[in-house]
């Protein structure tokens, strides 16, 4: 069993509001892929295993991840698989893959073109086919229920909401995928109209158009690769009930349990899945980050959503941190579903397996 | 085979029709997974993760239904993977469970594929057409019907050959207490009268459209009733269309296969296999996919079909669940012929048992014959 | 300068028939009939809607009790503008709603008509459909309970299990094409078949993809191609099917234009189906120039030409 795995290259598409690209992604990962390969010193035929994700919803169309494999050049065939998730949870089926010693690489990649429709309406479809979906509930409402049980419950508030797309904005300055960026005072976002009370417009993710590809790699491989591989101490992910009404959304035991099984504590810096900004907050207190945890030097999901890759992306980010320097132990979170319904953990170190 | 062992502690199947309207999707897929438990001996609280497989969303009209499903899957509190790779899909989910096994991270994994296409109408979802272009009008078997006759002029085969495979699966369907299609008293007669669809393919040669659920128990140990050891698993995927693309035989196919029977040990699949259960829905894919997986040589592998060696009791016996022809819930089908290549040598496929199974093929395809996944599974330990 | 592909929207509308098994179907029969039905969890919880599994334990969650309709507002947000298909036209609230007896709240809409009246804590009830038997929907909205019409009682004659509900689900998708296929339509519109060759492998697509498949890399360079070429292979379509165009029996076949490298799927008319050959030699009938426009329909199939048929070897290598 192979379990020194890292990550060892990070690339993305900007993040934008539309695309003129095509919604099977290929106009979106050719640029990523060439990247990544280059980044790497790696061919197509280096990579033994290829795992996406994406959503036939998003695009409107059945089999619409179909087309993307022309984006790679997948002749001679490729040890391909896809899930209909965030491309984080491909990079998870990738982890699982090297681990069994089948493949030494992999490349992982998530795509998305949400413009293509309305995201809130296609979103509801998330919901209980029998006893939610039907009235439509749009995925922003959802997330304003959540948010005032925890605003009620006294644990944020609209302040707190609001200071925290604040930093994501200017720490998006340094970031030049974002789609968002720029300095906003915090009294200026409060003053502005409430899109879905309590929500204002600096509370939700934008919508954007993305892509994103990471590339892993076991042991000595990795070394050969990277001079400094963040490498994955830690992965997990959790399910909560799809009942809404049953969980208590003012926390994330899902989040909380991952975190443990991973081996969560002592990081510096933690790359957090939130498309709302009352779910930082809400991450945070689930993952026990106190503030000496630096929280999406990135700027995070709040300046750039590109469904489907934005859980992906937040893993390349951290793992860049690591690669870079900046951090020596950090943390990525992904999420899926309705309200954080589902979320996944990984904990990266540069100082090789513990 | 890398990692650690794994192995197939139970299966378990709906009855699959045309519509289950007695049933929601999770009931359907609880029918599977509760039948799949029991068979494995195993309850819902001893399973560590929970893979789900199905084909396209739209033909249910739920965007990633496994966050619906979450608690008639049991999961959650547990990891819950969604697998999509087309018409493979069902394949490749047990191939991912397999995985989760065979990597150490989890002793017991339960891995779920199903497909209720009475929800919507499959023929619709998949003929959804962009602006700009204007559907040909060929129709769902119009996509295969130009390779097989294709296969037809390469291979020379005789025109009856799709009707013998016709044949042979719906009368081992009726040997199936769970299979759509039942039909003991068909014949060679009764499927060349049938309607010529899309000429070369008849009427009694297609598929049915089924709802149906399978789930398989996957483990690193035996939990006391025998269990099917897995020896190999594989995929592989290549562009839907290329300049120069071998329909008929597509390389990502015999790539599969090459990997899967080294991977298993097998150097000759014909005298190993004794049983395989491959994906066919449509009757004339038996022979191509032989001859693409190795069990005959470019060109011949009608001759096996031809010479009954596909029956029960044959050389190889093929689809003797009665496979894809007799049952075809799109998602699961792939599953379901994982599952019954592990019943078979588990010694509990009862009346189509093929007897003395010990090692046996799982074969799913999908899109545009441009994914594959595979697996070989055994009674003894590889 | 790079002008931006053609887009138009794409309509995906479809009437989804869901089977509701018994413990939906016993819920949804009685909101037809005015009343609302939990579901008791393992732990007690008394969960509305009721749900089919147990979230703890995954059981079968078969005890049914009856809750009120009125209940209390455990959270909500404010929806402005209201989305296609959502409860009411007007504004509304979003609203997590624990009726009595219950102990897991539900998501209905409240109209309440405006934010400053809605509350955390504010008491509601259901407002019933006039026209029952459609589920969840059964339930209009909730509404508050001061100044509310009076309520209509529960029937209590029992109606026809409600066994299957109807979900529209109509989403608008808008769809692009690749600078490929946009180069492609804008040449059919035009009365030009244009393919484009991959830089790398030098082969021929048309139409041209996002990518050439092989190499992954855009198709930059025009290639126009004549518009003739071989049947390769082929069906002949027998069986009648929604949106069909032709009468069957017609032939759908694979058609290598001369200098492409790929074949596509065209129909082939002008002769009767059995007449048609593997290695037929095949020209485009374009419709009237009048209707031509950014769209594959320009040709409206390929017919015969009448030379000799092409040689198997020549394409063989496309099958």
């Amino acid at each position: 069993m192979q379990d020194d795995i890292a990550i060892v290259g990070f690339a993305q598409a900007p993040n934008v509001r539309s695309t003129t690209a095509t919604t099977n992604g290929v106009e979106m990962l050719i640029p990523v892929f060439a990247e990544v390969l280059a980044a790497t010193g790696l061919s197509k035929r280096d990579i033994e295993f290829w795992c996406s994700g994406s959503s036939d919803y998003l695009a409107g169309r059945a089999f619409s991840f179909v087309s993307a494999v022309d984006a790679i050049g997948a002749f001679p065939p490729i040890n391909e698989s896809h899930v209909e998730m965030d491309g984080a949870w491909a990079l998870y089926e990738a982890w699982v893959k090297i681990r069994t010693g089948e493949v030494d690489t992999a490349l992982v990649y998530g795509f998305g073109k949400s413009s293509a429709g309305d995201l809130r309406r296609v979103l509801a479809l998330q919901l209980d086919p029998y006893l939610v979906a039907p009235l439509w509930p749009d995925s922003v409402s959802i997330a304003g229920l959540q948010a005032r049980l925890g605003l009620e419950a006294g644990l944020w508030t609209e302040r707190d909401m609001a200071a925290v797309a604040a930093r994501s904005r200017a720490d998006a300055i340094g970031n030049p995928a974002a789609q968002l960026r720029g300095i906003v005072d915090v009294d200026e976002l409060l003053a502005r109209p409430y899109l879905a009370d309590p929500l204002r417009a600096h509370d939700c993710a934008p919508i954007t158009d993305g892509a994103a590809a990471v590339v892993l790699a076991a042991g000595d491989r990795a070394r050969e690769i990277c001079a400094r591989p963040a490498w994955i101490t830690g992965i997990e992910h959790r399910i909560e009930s799809a009942n809404l009404g049953a969980r208590d959304l003012t926390g994330s035991p899902s989040t909380t349990a991952a975190a443990k099984a991973a081996g969560a504590g002592g990081v510096e810096l933690a790359e957090l899945h939130a498309p709302f900004t009352h779910q930082e907050i809400l991450l945070r207190q689930s993952l026990g980050l106190g503030d000496e945890v630096r929280i999406n030097p990135s700027g995070g999901t709040l300046c750039g959503n590109p469904m489907f890759a934005a859980g992906l992306v937040r893993i390349g980010e951290a793992a860049a941190a690591i690669t870079r320097g900046v951090a020596d132990r950090a943390l990525a979170h992904a999420t899926s579903g309705p309200a954080l319904q589902q979320n996944l953990v990984c904990v990266l170190s540069g100082g090789g397996h513990e | 085979m890398a990692g650690r062992l794994a192995a197939v502690l139970g299966t378990g199947q709906t009855h699959h029709r045309t519509k289950r309207t007695d049933v929601s999707m999770a009931g359907l897929c609880r029918e599977a997974i509760d039948r799949a438990l029991a068979d494995a001996g195993v309850p819902m609280s001893d399973i560590d993760a929970v893979v789900l497989g199905k084909a396209p969303d739209l033909f249910e009209g739920v965007m990633m239904p496994e966050l619906y499903l979450a608690d008639a899957l049991g999961a959650p509190g547990k990891p819950l993977l969604r697998v999509h790779t087309a018409g493979s899909v069902g394949g490749s989910t047990a191939n991912v469970a397999a995985s989760l096994v065979q990597a150490g991270v989890h002793r017991r994994v339960l891995a779920v594929a199903f497909e209720k296409q009475s929800e919507s109408n499959a023929m619709w979802a998949l003929s959804i057409h962009p602006p700009f272009t204007v559907p040909v009008g060929a129709g769902a078997g119009g996509y295969f019907a130009p390779h097989m006759r294709s296969y037809i002029r390469r291979s020379g085969a005789p025109d009856h050959i799709g009707a013998i495979v016709a044949v042979k699966d719906r009368r081992n369907g009726a040997k199936n207490p769970y299979a759509h299609l039942r039909q003991p008293d068909i014949t060679l007669e009764s499927v060349r009268a049938s309607t010529m669809l899309w000429d070369p393919i008849r009427y009694d040669e297609t598929c049915p459209s089924s709802d149906g659920a399978c789930a398989v128990v996957i483990g690193d140990a035996p939990v006391g009733r025998p269990v099917a050891w897995i020896h190999a698993t594989a995929m592989r995927t290549e562009p839907t269309m290329f300049a120069g693309r071998d329909q008929v035989n597509p390389q990502a196919g015999r790539d599969a296969a090459a990997a899967l029977w080294r991977q298993a040990g097998i150097t000759n699949p014909l005298a190993e296999i004794d049983a395989a259960e491959i994906y066919v829905p449509f009757s004339w894919f038996e022979p191509m996919w032989l001859e693409n997986l190795g069990f005959a040589d470019e060109g011949q592998g009608w001759k096996l079909t031809e010479a009954g060696e596909t029956e029960i009791g044959g050389l190889l016996p093929v689809n003797p669940s009665g496979g894809v022809l007799s049952s075809n819930p799109i998602g699961a089908s792939g599953m379901l012929r994982f599952a019954e290549a592990a019943m078979q040598v588990m010694g509990r496929a009862g009346e189509h048992q093929v007897d003395g199974a010990r090692k046996a093929l799982g074969h799913a395809y999908g899109g545009g014959s441009q994914f594959f996944a595979m697996w070989v599974v055994g009674a003894d330990k590889p | 300068m790079s002008r931006a592909p053609l887009s138009a929207p794409l309509e995906v509308g479809f009437d989804y028939t869901r089977s509701l098994g018994p413990t939906l179907s016993r819920f949804m029969t009685a909101l037809a009939q005015r009343r609302v039905l939990g579901a008791r969890g393992s732990d007690g919880r008394v969960h509305v809607p009721p749900m089919e599994y147990d979230p703890v334990t995954a059981e079968p969650l078969t005890e049914l009790v009856e809750v009120s309709p009125e209940g209390t507002v455990v959270s909500w947000s404010w929806m402005p503008q209201p989305l296609a298909g959502q409860p009411l036209e007007r504004p509304f609230a979003w609203a997590l709603v624990r009726l009595d007896g219950a102990d897991t709240p539900m998501v209905h809409a409240v109209d309440a008509g405006s934010p400053e009246v809605i509350c955390t804590g504010m008491r509601v009830r259901v407002r019933w459909s006039p026209t029952p038997g459609h589920g969840i929907r059964d339930i209009v909205c909730f509404e508050p309970l001061e100044g509310a019409m009076p309520t209509t009682e529960p029937q209590d004659r029992p109606g026809e299990p409600v066994t299957m509900i109807t979900t529209p689900i109509n989403l608008t998708v808008q769809h692009t094409v690749s600078p490929g296929e946009d180069v492609h339509l804008r040449g059919l519109a035009e009365g030009r078949i244009i393919g484009q060759r991959c830089p790398l492998c030098r082969k021929v697509y048309v139409p041209p993809r996002g990518a050439c498949p092989t190499c992954g890399v855009p198709t930059g360079e025009n290639v126009e191609l004549p518009d003739h070429g071989t049947v390769t292979t082929f069906c002949i379509v027998n069986v009648p099917f929604l949106g069909q165009r032709i009468t069957p029996p017609y032939v759908a076949a694979y058609i290598l234009l001369d200098g492409a490298d790929i074949a596509f799927l065209h129909l082939v008319l002008g002769c009767t189906p059995d007449e048609v050959r593997m290695g037929m030699r095949v020209r485009a009938h374009w419709r009237p120039r009048e209707e031509w426009g950014t769209t594959t329909r320009n040709i409206d199939h390929f017919r015969p030409t009448g030379e000799p048929d092409a040689p198997f070897e020549s394409y063989a290598n496309h099958l």
